[in-house]
């Protein structure tokens, strides 16, 4: 059915640039619906034909870097690799990334697929392609209102991790969570972690998943926590406990950018925050684990922009604006450390949406440990989004005052003619992409006077 | 009248180590700063797993919720105290059960996987209905002026069996998604599937809770306004969006009709 994949492929690029073009969207979701669509077997067919493997990375927080990141590493090394960079992780933007890396002919010419998969679409996507790897980074609370519980988002991926017995999973083996996972599935792993203590400063009162042994119930005994339920653990009662790391980050340094060693390996990267660490691991264990080498790592690491809203910085002259997404009470929690390791007086502008994609259950807010904020010297909190009402009265019980405007671009544009110098806007996921291009917007206007 | 400034609420949080899903610490915040902003002490004791509970030591009791499995320890970690628990409801203790603390206090929870036995401290029994309950919700409640607003997520179907409900629903499912009732309340324990967390935008379940719980303790006490203005805009903002305006109008003169009557 070579006709049909040439016309479902023309199809999704076509559509894409009408998109992109005409109604300036990112295409990927429909361009992917629609070559499903015309030809059902199409992302079966071009996984099928990607030249040496096709990796799955999965987990909470840290997708779309880990895969971006490795994604950028096989490139370094002279491989033709396709990836949904944008973080399009639905059954239909991993199909739209596929048909989109293909070929007018319809044939796909890639030694490597790196893909994001979103936890729920995972047994979708698996039903056409059985992935050779999987990353999982973590599993925290996110969108409740759409998994249900924490219980829900392990069975799922628990059930993929079945679909696929031959897939090798690299696993990050601070989490308790994912590690019962890879250990109960029966899979080979790899694991990745931190086995010192990183001192990062205060101590948050963060909510903690998975305390409790998933096999014997038990309350697991901690050595210590990096950050959530991520740490050194060990069960008291049944033995299972945190497996030997593999690729194990040493001598981290988070002061200044971060600074850590693996297996005799030094990197060095602009990136902040200890899970910044954990993201650069999964992503070298993953190339590691493939039987690439670690030898240009460094030089990937050092060129890599993220360009997609994750701790991104944009200048306005001598001005800062660092774009980051925060999505759920971890992601956020981690996004405060880092903004607070900047001592650098600063604005912080926080927007929070409950469209479908971002979850439609607000209460996550109260998880979030704001508290901090109260205690560090933030100069002008606005709360804006759908739900900024929610935001500023959480705000206001955590003693941070706080601006109303519901509007991002507005509320940006009031830091900056305020003579904001050093403004970190933090947003969840649907308003990601329109404050990304909003801000590059507003780069070219204060460039051209 | 008495001065509030001597005063001081103990309020222990059950298990919030098992049952913390909904951002119930919200919950805790929203009453600890309410009751500081008046001058009245409050203090928090966090009861986890492995802790005894000591009920005579409480002035309120929030019990939130969490998976069915961890709501299965719970249950049989509480049914050991269940004695102590049922004297300090019967006494007019103050509880605030959300979700899966809210089925708990009932009969049973009938689910697919099984039965979890309840505590049997209030006549209403949960079963797994098909598919969850999920979305935001707006009740009138004979304890607000203005509407409660929230959002649920829950599997199990609650029935009260002649129980009074804590509302009546305006927009959501609610208990079982046909009564058109939401929660319940006996004797000063509210029961609910509101989390959103339910009290900060409800100011004044908030402020009833912590009414109940000073009375109890100290005699009637009349508690000093506060400016409750990013309260009210954000339970207004949930009416707004999901009450349509027609309906909008009719509900304020009903739930006044409602409070005198």
């Amino acid at each position: 059915m070579k006709l049909r994949r040439m016309f479902a492929v023309w199809a999704a690029k076509m559509t894409e640039k009408v998109c992109v073009h005409i109604f300036h969207r990112q295409g990927a979701t429909w361009a992917g619906k629609i070559a499903l669509l015309i030809c059902p077997s199409v992302l079966q067919e071009l996984a099928g034909s990607v030249g040496k493997a096709v990796f799955a990375v999965c987990g909470t927080n840290g997708k779309t870097t880990a895969n971006n990141l490795l994604c950028a590493a096989l490139r370094a090394e002279g491989a033709k690799v396709i990836c949904n960079q944008t973080g399009s992780n639905m059954i239909n933007g991993v199909a739209a990334t596929f048909v989109l890396g293909a070929k007018l002919n319809g044939g796909l010419d890639a030694d490597y697929a790196c893909i994001e998969i979103d936890e729920a679409s995972a047994g979708e996507v698996f039903a056409h392609f059985k992935p050779d790897y999987m990353v999982l980074t973590n599993l925290f609370r996110d969108q409740l209102d759409r998994y249900g519980e924490i219980d829900t988002a392990m069975g799922l991926l628990g059930n993929v991790i079945r679909m696929a017995p031959q897939m090798k999973i690299i696993v990050n083996g601070d989490d308790p969570l994912s590690a019962y996972l890879a250990m109960d599935s029966g899979n080979s792993y790899v694991t990745y972690g931190i086995s010192e203590r990183v001192d990062t400063g205060k101590q948050t009162a963060e909510i903690r998943e998975g305390r409790f042994c998933r096999y014997c119930g038990s309350r697991l005994a901690y050595r210590f926590y990096h950050y959530g339920q991520l740490g050194d653990y060990a069960c008291p009662g049944c033995g299972f406990k945190r497996p030997t790391i593999r690729y194990d980050g040493r001598n981290i340094e988070t002061e200044d950018g971060i600074l850590f060693s693996v297996g005799g390996n030094c990197f060095r990267s602009s990136q902040k925050g200890l899970y910044s660490v954990y993201n650069i691991l999964a992503a070298y264990a993953a190339l590691r684990t493939a039987g690439l080498p670690a030898g240009r790592f460094q030089e990937t690491l050092a060129g890599f922009q993220p360009e997609n809203g994750r701790m991104e910085e944009f200048r306005i002259r001598d001005r800062k604006i660092i774009l980051n997404l925060a999505k759920n009470p971890t992601g956020f929690n981690q996004n405060l450390s880092v903004m607070m390791q900047d001592e650098a007086p600063k604005d912080l502008v926080v927007a929070v949406n409950d469209n479908e994609q971002d979850g439609t259950d607000v209460s996550w807010l109260w998880d979030v440990d704001f508290e901090r904020l109260a205690r560090a010297d933030a100069g002008v909190v606005t709360a804006s989004g759908i739900r900024c009402q929610d935001l500023m009265l959480r705000l206001k019980y955590a003693g941070v005052r706080s601006e109303l405007e519901p509007d991002v671009e507005k509320a940006v544009r009031r830091s900056i003619e305020a003579g904001s110098r050093n403004l970190y806007v933090l947003v969840n996921y649907t308003a990601l992409f329109d404050t990304r291009s909003m801000l590059n917007r507003i780069c070219e206007e204060y460039g051209q006077y | 009248m008495r001065n509030t400034s001597e005063m001081k609420l103990t309020i222990g949080h059950l298990y919030p180590d098992l049952l913390n899903l909904y951002g119930d610490r919200g919950n805790i915040a929203c009453m600890v700063r309410r009751c500081l902003w008046r001058g009245i002490r409050a203090e928090t004791i966090e009861i986890n797993a492995g802790d005894s509970i000591d009920f005579e030591k409480l002035d309120i009791v929030l019990l939130g919720g969490g998976s069915d499995r961890e709501q299965m320890i719970v249950c049989r970690k509480l049914r050991k105290v269940r004695e102590q628990f049922r004297d300090y409801v019967e006494n007019n203790g103050v509880v605030i059960a959300v979700c899966g603390g809210y089925q708990i206090l009932g009969k049973y929870y009938r689910t697919d996987a099984g039965t979890i036995e309840g505590l049997h401290l209030l006549d209403l029994y949960t079963e797994q209905g098909e598919g969850r309950l999920i979305g935001n919700i707006i009740l009138s409640s004979e304890l607000s002026d203005s509407p409660v607003v929230g959002f649920e997520n829950h599997g199990g179907r609650t029935c009260l069996n002649g129980c009074r409900p804590f509302g009546r629903v305006l927009y959501g499912a609610g208990n079982d998604g046909r009564s058109g009732y939401e929660g319940v309340i006996y004797k000063n324990v509210i029961g609910t599937y509101l989390h959103g967390p339910l009290l900060p935008k409800n100011s004044q379940i908030c402020d009833y809770l912590l009414e109940k719980a000073l009375a109890r303790k100290y005699g009637p006490v009349k508690l000093e306004k506060l400016d409750d203005r990013l309260e009210r805009a954000a339970n207004e903002y949930i009416c707004r969006r999901f009450v349509k305006r027609k309906e909008q109008q009719a509900l304020w003169p009903c739930l006044r009709r409602c409070l005198h009557t």
